[in-house]
């Protein structure tokens, strides 16, 4: 019988290093401020996802807890960048992240 | 088996993370988010956070796309939207660059460290991850004991929140009456 290969701390470290790049490349490229809101929410979920792996790599349960204070906040934060944006939207339709260099004094 | 759920999760997160980066259509990118959600669920079921796993799916893709979706539609920004023009010259290379480089780096920083973070023949007390209770029970301990204060908190952030939101997205009387 083979040894079974089982997923270790860093497979899951390595998996949320590229999910927070990814969130990231998104950020920096996209210009629709709720896909860069989106690619933010990525970014967040790859931090929970190493919390979590911490949590059971180190035998503690406060990585736990730090995740669901994220958890908490993240949508503190959604909903306020929301009534942002569409605060924004009402005035300038289809606004854009680069449109808003008008905010420049 | 474990492997093979790391992997089928893995490559959803994977998947849905490149969509929400790569889709012209934000419908569609939100869509993406909620894959990449469900395989990140996945991965907390697998080491043993239960409860957060049904948290991840009930508030984030339960609430938070469902938000997005939303706003997508009450702002009736639900179109493709051309994603050839660079509004940047070259901004997409020297991103992708970054981003290959933040995980080459991060990746090289965990495969240094391994010795470094990992105790040794322990997992998060094997009762937790054998049973979804006792995880719950753990981390409501955590929570409800170390962490009181801040969950205390915690409940004043989602207040303001809320009262800001509603005073940001407001019509102001006047304002309606010069649109009508």
């Amino acid at each position: 019988m083979s040894a079974v290969i089982e997923p270790t701390t860093s497979w899951f470290l390595i998996l949320s290093a590229v999910l927070f790049s990814v969130g990231t490349v998104g950020v920096m490229v996209r210009r629709n401020p709720l896909v860069m809101f989106m690619c933010i929410e990525l970014m967040l979920n790859a931090v929970n996802l190493s919390f979590v792996t911490f949590a059971r790599a180190r035998a503690d349960i406060g990585g736990q807890s730090a995740v669901f204070f994220v958890l908490v906040v993240a949508a503190a934060e959604v909903v306020v960048g929301l009534g942002i944006i569409v605060s924004i939207m009402r005035r300038r339709t289809g606004a854009t992240a680069d449109d808003l260099t008008v905010l420049k004094g | 088996m474990e492997l093979f759920v790391f992997v089928a999760a893995a490559l959803m997160a994977v998947v849905g993370s490149l969509g929400v980066v790569t889709r012209s259509n934000p419908v569609h990118a939100a869509m993406s988010l909620v894959l990449t959600l469900f395989g990140v669920a996945v991965l907390f079921v697998q080491q043993g956070a239960h409860f957060l796993a049904a948290v991840q799916i009930i508030v984030y893709a339960g609430a938070i796309v469902v938000l997005f979706l939303f706003v997508i539609m009450l702002l009736g920004v639900d179109r493709a939207e051309n994603l050839r023009i660079e509004p940047l010259a070259g901004q997409r290379i020297v991103a992708g660059a970054v981003g290959a480089a933040m995980v080459g780096l991060l990746t090289a920083a965990v495969l240094t460290s391994e010795s470094a973070v990992t105790v040794s023949g322990q997992g998060l007390n094997s009762t937790a991850l054998d049973s979804p209770d006792a995880n719950v029970k753990q981390l409501a301990e955590s929570i409800f004991g170390d962490n009181v204060f801040a969950f205390e908190i915690t409940s004043v952030l989602l207040l303001v929140a809320v009262v800001g939101t509603v005073i940001l997205a407001r019509r102001l009387p006047k304002q309606a009456e010069a649109t009508q």
